[in-house]
């Protein structure tokens, strides 16, 4: 039965050196709803992996509550918490051959052969392992592997799934796919899932809300689009895709000047009188002409990538900006050195509230 | 700090079952391991409840003692350097040059491990004895005697240089060939080549070696009790006369203690010193690259000397197994069977006993190791390096020590073992538990926690988990912890012959008598019958530990 996840003032200190202690992760507070799956994205030591970990019941928080449902978990084992997880490294058990990984759990619960039987089949044809269920796990592939960790928490029709970068140890073509199919799968089942990676692209493609961790903090909960649209902090917008960071000063509650030049923002509200801000321009919200346009430049790195171009522009005034231009192919590249007019569009333009 | 143990023992009582292990673990360590050290020590500076150390002060002043230890020091460090020697090589023919004959060699060379550490005094005296077939036979030597530093030696080089090959075949195998070739790459000559770069790079392991038999030496009690003489003290035999001849507890308890210190010095500068400074360049699979470094006929040589010593074993055992079927060595060499028929005719008994205490401490001696392998890698709890630390203290002390702290410890209330089956099982299983647990640790270090993670994760309590995929995991650390406790319990001789008593006799016990008497063809049949149960037992083990884990073996960690 799917539950919703509560997580209320969670710490977890780990012993430094001398006596001292590092906090992982710093009063989180989280509320999963029922049948979501959201994503815990930050770079590497930001707390993400001991928040799962807490989770699943492999880390003890130094204060705080877990709430699956409206039962506190804090002090249940991780073999009754009824949280299913994937391992980083699938951590399948070398000594059982597919059939019986799958199986471990339900064994372990005493289900009735003919029961076993069934569901370990079911799941195993749902995640197109049927036809190797008596390979060893040292005969598969690297996303046989994948599914084998998957199809083994699924087949236990958990409470919660907890995945722990499952995909970081497959090659790109592999992660895509892999991507969709646990996507579907965990859309199909409806079961609350919670998923770690530093990947912000795939944080994107897969989650219904994406929580960024820095630091052991959590800097923004929204979703895919609201994090990247509109970030709540410069952590944010700098580790979710690429971004331009520009000073600029508020005019009025409409608009700001950036190196002299007055632009509209329509539907940004609070802004104050004077103030000092900083606006996130996403590269590829910036326009290109060689005639005309609110900044003028000069290119001073070109990269040819296929789908788009990547400018390095230098602003006088302002600094360089990060440009990607669609389809070069047509529409030909600026040369480095030559001079090209930029125009931001405005709806794209975020405002961060410190300069 | 104790807050933190309390929060530590929190968690584990979540798994309550794993804690009562934990505690009746910890407590027979305590009981069965330090509380009998603690006693020998206590006898040693106590008399009629005074505290003094007037015993050792009387050691101090007689020459015998003196001479004991000197013997004893003496023997260790000399047997050490010749069996460091041939161990390397052993250990460098048969694992880095390409030679005939390696894998043959290899087992033949191994041998003396699986028998009683004294069937070659019984050799060297078929061969080298008062009706040897080399010195009275063959030389016609009238006042030849074997007895002394020279048979000590001989017999000990031969038991324990095999512990040095296999160890240092280790250490070589873990340095990569391909510094070598780098070596030799830019410039240096073979010679230069071994100096500057394998040697140094095996001196920790040699030095560890070293130690190693300097202890297995220190603690050996049958060859000196054979081959020593009375014009030779040991320590060990010495404190087993003073105890069992002139009922001496105290001065046996603190020969003891003489004995304990230089052991204990060698094991601690082997596991804290030398260990952490190991080179290991070798991490993912072994590059199969033969050594270039030796000229050919420098290969031939070596390879003739290790041929010369696998030799040796072999004449050894030959001489062991036609003594046992010949009728009175030294006058009448007409074949017989009948020191066999005694054996299993009046001496069934024993063999029966040594077959029961040994099967019954193997599977205990085992599962224990496994399972204190298992809390110390994988479990936080207070104590916990103590615990590690306790459970393999008794690889370092001598058999003699432990023999003479179970009598101290249980022959007298609260608790009576002596002339017990249990007192023999104890003592084999906490003395044979830390190689089990030292090739655990090492093989479950290697294996990635998620995976024991996961069958929790999937509804195993911490006992399912170590009983579902832990221990299937560590598979080949159990088997070799399975072999060497019943090896050790077929084989042992220091500690158990304080131990045994008419109702539990062992053969080892047995194999000594019967050289005591100069009935050497029993002592040989003895023998024979050990080394052929220890090699169908290895058979037996192995098939078992083999099916029971069919997948463990196909599977790179």
């Amino acid at each position: 039965m799917a539950q919703g996840i509560r997580i209320a003032g969670l710490n977890k200190l780990f012993p430094g050196p001398d006596g001292t202690s590092v906090a992982a992760v710093k009063d989180v507070n989280l509320e999963i709803a029922e049948g979501k799956l959201v994503t815990l994205l930050g770079p590497s030591g930001c707390g993400k992996t001991t928040l799962l970990r807490m989770i699943a019941g492999f880390e003890e928080p130094t204060s705080g509550d877990i709430w699956f449902g409206d039962k506190r978990i804090n002090d249940e084992p991780p073999n009754t918490r009824d949280a299913a997880m994937v391992f980083q490294s699938y951590a399948i058990f070398p000594h059982l051959d597919v059939f019986e990984n799958v199986a471990f759990g339900l064994r372990l619960r005493k289900f009735s052969k003919a029961d076993i039987e069934e569901r370990v089949k079911r799941v195993l044809e749902q995640t197109g392992l049927l036809s190797l269920a008596r390979r060893s796990p040292n005969q598969l592939s690297g996303g046989q592997q994948q599914r084998v960790a998957l199809a083994r928490c699924i087949v236990m029709e958990p409470r919660v799934l907890l995945f722990d970068e499952p995909l970081s140890n497959l090659d790109a073509k592999l992660r895509d796919q892999m991507r969709i199919e646990i996507r579907e799968l965990q859309q199909r089942l409806g079961i609350t899932s919670i998923y770690v990676t530093h990947d912000q692209v795939e944080a994107m493609s897969i989650s219904d809300d994406i929580v960024v961790m820095n630091g052991g903090v959590v800097e923004q909960v929204g979703s895919p689009h609201t994090v990247y649209a509109r970030p709540a902090s410069r952590f944010v917008a700098d580790f979710i895709g690429k971004a331009n960071f520009v000073s600029a000063t508020v005019v009025d509650k409409n608009s700001v000047e950036v190196a002299g030049k007055t632009l509209t923002l329509p539907g940004t509200p609070g802004l104050e009188k004077k103030s000092r801000v900083t606006l996130v321009v996403r590269p590829e919200a910036v326009r290109l002409d060689a005639a005309k346009g609110d900044f003028i430049g000069t290119v001073s790195r070109v990269m040819f990538l296929g789908n788009i171009a990547e400018y390095l522009i230098k602003i006088p005034g302002i600094g360089y900006w990060l440009v990607d231009s669609p389809n070069p192919g047509e529409t030909g590249l600026f040369e480095v050195g030559q001079a090209v007019h930029l125009s931001p569009s405005r709806p794209s333009i975020h405002v961060l509230d410190r300069a | 700090m104790f807050f933190k143990a309390r929060q530590e023992l929190k968690l584990l009582a979540r798994d309550p079952i794993l804690l009562a292990l934990l505690a009746i673990i910890a407590a027979s360590i305590v009981l069965f391991v330090v509380y009998p050290l603690a006693k020998v020590f206590l006898a040693s500076v106590q008399v009629d409840g005074q505290w003094t150390l007037s015993e050792y002060v009387s050691l101090a002043e007689r020459r015998l003692y003196r001479n004991a230890l000197i013997n004893s020091l003496g023997v260790a460090a000399f047997v050490g350097v010749i069996s460091v020697i041939i161990g390397f090589v052993a250990a460098f023919v048969l694992a880095r040059l390409n030679v005939p004959g390696k894998s043959l060699l290899h087992y033949v060379t191994l041998l003396p491990i699986v028998s009683p550490p004294f069937v070659s005094a019984v050799s060297i005296l078929f061969l080298f004895g008062f009706n040897g077939l080399v010195t009275r036979q063959l030389l016609g030597l009238e006042d030849f005697s074997i007895y002394g530093f020279h048979g000590v030696v001989l017999s000990q080089v031969f038991t324990f240089a095999p512990i040095a090959y296999l160890s240092l075949r280790g250490v070589l195998a873990s340095i990569s060939p391909t510094l070598e070739d780098a070596a030799l790459n830019i410039g240096a000559t073979r010679w230069q080549t071994f100096w500057k770069v394998s040697f140094p790079l095996s001196l920790p392991g040699i030095a560890g070696a070293f130690l190693v038999v300097f202890i297995e030496s220190m603690a050996d009690f049958g060859n000196p009790l054979v081959l020593a003489g009375a014009a030779f003290p040991m320590l060990a035999p010495q404190a087993y006369l003073e105890i069992t001849g002139s009922f001496n507890l105290a001065r046996g308890a603190t020969l003891a203690i003489i004995l304990l210190i230089p052991s204990l010095t060698a094991f601690a500068i082997q596991r804290y010193y030398l260990a952490k400074r190991q080179y290991i360049t070798v991490t993912g699979k072994p590059t199969a690259s033969t050594s270039k470094i030796v000229s050919e006929p420098a290969k031939w040589m070596l390879y003739a000397f290790v041929l010369a010593f696998a030799l040796f074993v072999a004449a050894f055992y030959a001489v062991i197994f036609v003594g046992a079927f010949t009728k009175v060595w030294g006058f009448n060499y007409t074949p017989t069977a009948d020191h066999f028929i005694y054996v299993f005719d009046i001496g069934f008994d024993t063999v029966k006993d040594t077959l029961i205490v040994a099967i019954v401490s193997t599977p205990i001696s085992g599962i224990f190791g496994m399972l204190v392998a298992f809390l110390v890698v994988r479990r936080v709890f207070p104590g916990r390096t103590a615990l590690e630390f306790g459970s393999i203290l008794s690889f370092a002390v001598p058999g003699t020590v432990v023999g003479i702290g179970y009598i101290l410890a249980f022959n007298s209330q609260p608790i009576v073992l002596t002339g017990t089956l249990a007192i023999l099982v104890l003592c084999f299983v906490f003395r044979y538990m830390p190689v089990g647990i030292q090739s655990g640790i090492a093989v479950l270090r290697q294996i990635d926690p998620s995976i024991e993670e996961a069958a929790q994760n999937l509804g195993a309590d911490g006992l399912t988990t170590f009983r579902k995929v832990t221990l299937p995991l560590i598979a080949p650390a159990f088997f070799s912890g399975l072999v060497y406790a019943f090896v050790r319990a077929m084989t042992a001789i220091s500690a158990a012959i304080f131990l045994v008593s008419a109702n539990w006799n062992l053969m080892t016990v047995q194999i000594l008598n019967q050289v005591g008497s100069g009935r050497l063809g029993v002592a040989a049949a003895y023998s024979v019958v050990v080394i052929l149960i220890v090699l169908v037992a290895i058979g037996v083990i192995s098939a078992f530990v083999g099916r029971w884990s069919r997948h463990t073996s196909m599977v790179r960690y």
